[in-house]
């Protein structure tokens, strides 16, 4: 028997001390797999794992574990997103079980945006339990072989458990605490919101180290290259729970037309060179939307290549 | 109190456009006190049927009645030597109203005034809020007597959500982040721990999703 709680690549790979990188990538608004296989093969040999998002924003795309057994074609290992917006425990645990049966391994489990954002905002939501909730029912299933009610599991899912922190929502003094919540509940990694203001994710960091919480699960920082002052502005006013300074809008501004996006880049892999370097941080969670063709570049010059191969 | 309000006019009318005989039912409780439902509005509504009738060259005639509750059958049967004399009854109180007449008077067509919104209270005057969603398990004072269940847009047991920014609900700006309140208030009591606490997922039998749900008080049954 191996030690590994799952036996996933991310998981190795953050336990051999390697410093981790993971991808993103979106399911189509639609059954065209060719999109989706494009995309995972923008994606492979430059990652550990892939997130998978359930229904992001609340649009209706192809379902999060659909997807994740294509990129598992396509030779690419999926984080599994799942939100308790759209389902409850009935549903959540089925779709954990057949997804683990066809090899799925890591999960990412999230609240979920509102509805209202999305394209079906008359839709009833369910919320019948919250993430901290999910991710203490997916650990219970792994490591006590038990669903929800306590009933015993014909065969357990092996998961690897990964759960997200905001480290710029409010109330902020709390932010630390429950991520140690989340932990407890049974998180194993933590993949961030996107990262803008440095100077408070330092704070934050900080924090956490002083708690402990990077020696009990594996921080990875998320980072999402902004390609234009537009986008920017849109994170800084529009997202909730973003924090993008001033100083970044002046700088993406100040590289002038026809290199904002260079200059996007540029930013994230300074980014990515002081996580490295930051206590507490294991890797890094590349959000690159609708921009997967340029993530194996951004790999490639942050010096995150080649990937480990671990056995 | 059950809050509600008005439905649109137009919507009224065109529920009881082929009636001539309209009684129009008001509340005197919670609709009363949310200014939707009682004397007051029975008798707007009243004159407002009255009016576009006329306009249209329709002859009506519209009674108005309010009664002491709608939701207690002692008084819902205050109307049988009322109601006969008419052929379409508006009730405006909450939505317990009209199905109470509707099952004590069968035969009769009964239309909803208004739109029953929420259990809740007056924040302001004229802005109202809700405060309970009637999961009917009560856990307030785990949350510093704030509920998570009826205010937070997710009902997340253990907040708050990454889209809490500046006391506000991602959902809207009109919505305050119950969690944030809860986190603060918690928070400045030195009550870090009961934060802390994992709060496990709900038992919902007790809620809607039980089935609908009744009540019995053995002893209060006669």
């Amino acid at each position: 028997m191996s030690d590994y709680k799952s036996g996933s690549n991310l998981e190795k790979v953050l336990k051999s001390g390697t410093f981790a990188f993971t991808g993103e990538c979106g399911p189509p608004q639609g059954a065209n797999i060719d999109v989706l296989k494009k995309k995972a093969q923008h994606l492979k040999g430059c990652v550990d794992a892939v997130n998978v998002t359930d229904n992001q924003t609340a649009v209706v795309r192809m379902s999060s574990w659909a997807a994740s057994l294509f990129l598992i074609q396509e030779g690419l290992e999926p984080n599994y997103q799942m939100v308790c917006r759209d389902r409850n425990r009935l549903a959540m645990q089925s779709d954990i079980l057949g997804a683990y049966a066809h090899g799925i391994r890591n999960m990412l489990c999230l609240s979920g945006d509102h509805q209202k954002f999305g394209n079906h905002p008359g839709s009833k939501n369910v919320f019948d339990i919250d993430s901290m909730q999910l991710i203490n029912m997916v650990k219970n299933m792994r490591d006590e072989g038990k669903f929800q009610n306590g009933q015993e599991i014909d065969v357990p899912p092996k998961i690897f458990i990964g759960a997200a922190s905001n480290p710029f929502g409010d109330p902020t003094e709390f932010r630390p605490y429950r991520l140690a919540k989340k932990i407890n509940a049974g998180a194993d990694f933590i993949q961030t919101q996107s990262i803008y203001n440095m100077d408070r994710f330092r704070k934050f960091m900080k924090q956490v180290v002083d708690m402990g919480l990077h020696e009990k699960c594996y921080i990875l920082a998320g980072i999402t290259p902004m390609k234009s002052v537009g986008m920017a502005r849109y994170m800084a006013s529009q997202v909730p729970g973003m924090d993008v300074p001033e100083s970044l809008i002046k700088r993406l501004k100040g590289a002038g037309k026809g290199k904002v996006a260079e200059e996007g880049i540029k930013f994230a892999i300074e980014q990515i060179e002081e996580f490295k370097e930051m206590e507490g941080v294991a890797g890094v969670h590349l959000m690159a939307i609708e921009w997967e063709h340029r993530v194996p570049e951004i790999a490639e010059r942050a010096g995150m290549l080649p990937r480990p191969k671990i056995d | 109190m059950i809050v509600a309000e008005p439905k649109p006019i137009k919507e009224i009318l065109e529920m009881v456009r082929d009636y001539k005989k309209i009684l129009v039912v008001g509340c005197k409780g919670c609709v009363t006190v949310c200014n939707v439902g009682g004397a007051k509005e029975v008798g707007i509504l009243a004159s407002t049927l009255r009016i576009a009738a006329r306009k249209d060259n329709r002859e009506i005639e519209v009674g108005e009645h309010t009664l002491e509750r709608q939701c207690d059958p002692e008084y819902v049967d205050e109307l049988k030597d009322i109601i006969d004399k008419y052929d379409a009854v508006i009730s405006i109180a909450c939505g317990v109203g009209p199905q109470f007449l509707s099952e004590r008077y069968p035969e009769k067509r009964i239309f909803p005034g208004v739109n029953t919104k929420f259990m809740g209270g007056a924040v302001e005057h004229g802005i109202w809020a809700e405060r309970c969603a009637g999961c009917g398990t009560c856990v307030i004072h785990y949350f510093g007597g704030l509920c998570p269940i009826a205010r937070c847009s997710k009902s997340l047991m253990n907040g708050p959500c990454g889209g809490s920014a500046g006391g506000k609900c991602e959902v809207s700006k009109d919505i305050d982040c119950v969690w944030d309140m809860i986190v603060k208030k918690l928070m400045k009591e030195g009550r870090l721990d009961d934060l802390l606490k994992f709060r496990p997922p709900k038992d919902w039998t007790t809620a809607r999703d039980g089935g609908p749900r009744r009540l019995v008080r053995e002893e209060l049954v006669k």
